[in-house]
């Protein structure tokens, strides 16, 4: 007889590496454990000024993460509509650092490549980090430039009425200035680099391993 | 009273305007602004979602520099502001952090020490300078200008600010300088900040909450207190109108563009003629702004 007995479930291993991947970033952000604290209040989605925009809102990113479906939260717009206003950090009961915890899900997003379809905001955030490492400092004419040509050229026609009259009024300057140290600053971020390996999304492959709040962690 | 002057990159690209208006108001009391010598980027809210121990060494370098020259940072800012003040936070709290942090500049000759505090400049007007002898420096007032405060996210959260300081105490600079504080209780909801540029329609609806509700509210002018505030509240104001069929054609000037005024100082100075929606005298037809001539 089995009565009372539980069989072990497990993940998709490739649903177990990302959750590993996560949590190695949510690790980075001191006092990122709490969002096992999780109450399911809905005080983070409450308080978000752009959920009403996002396919998955924090709330449920939160009950997704639990119920081990980390890929699913990865290749939601949410990660990036969220504008870093830090409302849903304030006012979270349990303190969570829910703006860190989805900046280290934009990490692991980028890390292994997952991304909404048709919908490439994370460029900015690359294009961004390339500027900074050359020239130590960010240049908005150049960050919007290749953040447009690389998404859609075209929509730099609808930002030209925008650009011109900032340009009317020297709002505008045109080429980026490097910071004296920018070698050193190169230097200092290669040593803090982090490697970023390209990922094939694999089939799911049972392993042993337990299951429910256990297994997710 | 002298203090380490952090731009960031807007102020030295899209928002000089805020920073000429910065320099005249900090001379005028007598303050002294030094420009952090070969400040980097702090990374902004950006960086820290493609490498969070890079962003940190980024924001750290700078506070390390700053170190060396020992004085208070200013970050106009509020995303430097709160970046940097993450960035002393956390490596204040967690000594593996920093060390691991410190052995990365060592690479570059830079030590972290942590030392100086990093400020908002209204904060810095508020405790060195103060509303009395604000007040005592007003040479023309704004009488009659509803003006709204708008602080945006990032100045007092997720950190709170400096001891004494509150976003009603930062309300205090608007009466002093004449003019009526209405109350906005949108005062720190998010403008949109990069959203504005990356997914337009959510960024566009974020600015149109807060300037319809402005407008509601009877405000003539709409104060700003961080660079990429103004420039979202201002830029949009157009396309907006369109979309949404309400007229919500407002001045946003920076904080200390509207402070300047009060004080006398001369538009050029002030960066007036740079901004997208002009800010005239007759602003507002409530008080005596319009038929008061300004002095020569």
């Amino acid at each position: 007889m089995n009565e009372g007995v539980r069989i072990p479930g497990s993940l998709p291993a490739s649903e177990q590496a990302l959750r590993r991947r996560f949590l190695e970033e949510a690790n980075l952000v001191p006092g990122g454990e709490r969002i096992s604290l999780c109450l399911q209040c809905g005080t983070c989605t409450g308080s978000c000024p752009v959920s009403y925009a996002m396919d998955i809102s924090p709330r449920m990113l939160i009950a997704l993460f639990r119920a081990g479906h980390i890929e699913e939260i990865l290749r939601s717009r949410t990660i990036w509509i969220c504008a870093s206003c830090y409302m849903c950090t304030t006012r979270c009961p349990q303190a969570i650092k829910i703006t860190e915890l989805l900046y280290a899900l934009k990490r692991t997003a980028m890390d292994a490549k997952l991304y909404p379809d048709r919908f490439p905001v994370y460029v900015l955030s690359r294009t961004f980090v390339r500027l900074v490492n050359r020239y130590g400092r960010s240049h908005e004419l150049l960050l919007l430039l290749i953040y447009y040509l690389r998404r859609n050229p075209l929509e730099l026609l609808r930002l030209m009425p925008l650009g011109l009259s900032l340009w009317r009024k020297g709002r505008i300057s045109l080429f980026p200035s490097k910071i004296k140290g920018v070698r050193a600053i190169r230097d200092i971020l290669r040593g803090a680099e982090a490697l970023e390996l390209p990922r094939e999304k694999e089939a799911a492959q049972y392993v042993e391993g337990v299951v429910g709040y256990r297994a997710v962690g | 009273m002298a203090y380490t002057y952090f731009p960031g990159c807007c102020m030295h690209g899209f928002a000089r305007h805020c920073q000429d208006s910065l320099y005249a108001v900090f001379n005028a009391l007598g303050l002294e602004l030094r420009e952090l010598p070969d400040w980097n980027c702090c990374g902004a809210t950006t960086y820290s979602s493609v490498d969070e121990h890079q962003a940190f060494v980024l924001a750290a370098r700078d506070l390390a520099l700053a170190d060396q020259v020992g004085l208070e940072v200013v970050a106009p800012c509020t995303a430097c502001y709160m970046v940097l003040k993450k960035t002393k936070d956390f490596l204040g709290r967690y000594a593996e952090l920093r060390a691991l942090i410190d052995r990365t500049l060592a690479s570059g000759g830079l030590h972290y020490e942590g030392r100086v505090e990093i400020r908002h400049p209204l904060e810095i007007l508020l405790r060195d300078v103060g509303v009395k002898a604000l007040k005592a420096k007003v040479k023309r007032p704004l009488r009659g200008w509803n003006v709204v405060p708008y602080y945006g996210c990032l100045i007092a959260r997720p950190y709170a600010l400096s001891e004494g300081m509150s976003l009603e105490a930062f309300d205090h600079f608007i009466p002093v300088l004449g003019a009526n504080l209405v109350d906005f209780e949108l005062r720190d909801r998010c403008c949109g900040g990069s959203v504005t540029g990356t997914i337009e329609e959510v960024g566009h609806r974020l600015v149109y909450i807060l300037l319809h509700q402005a407008k509601r509210n009877n405000a003539d002018v709409m104060v700003t207190i961080c660079p990429l505030c103004q420039l979202n509240l201002e830029a949009h104001q157009g396309k907006i109108k369109r979309q949404y069929g309400d007229d919500v054609t407002i001045p946003v000037p920076y904080f200390t563009q509207l402070i300047g005024m009060a004080l006398g100082l001369s538009d050029q100075a002030l960066g007036l003629n740079k901004l997208l929606v002009p800010i005239r005298w007759d602003v507002s037809t409530r008080g005596l702004g319009a038929r008061e001539p300004a002095p020569a």
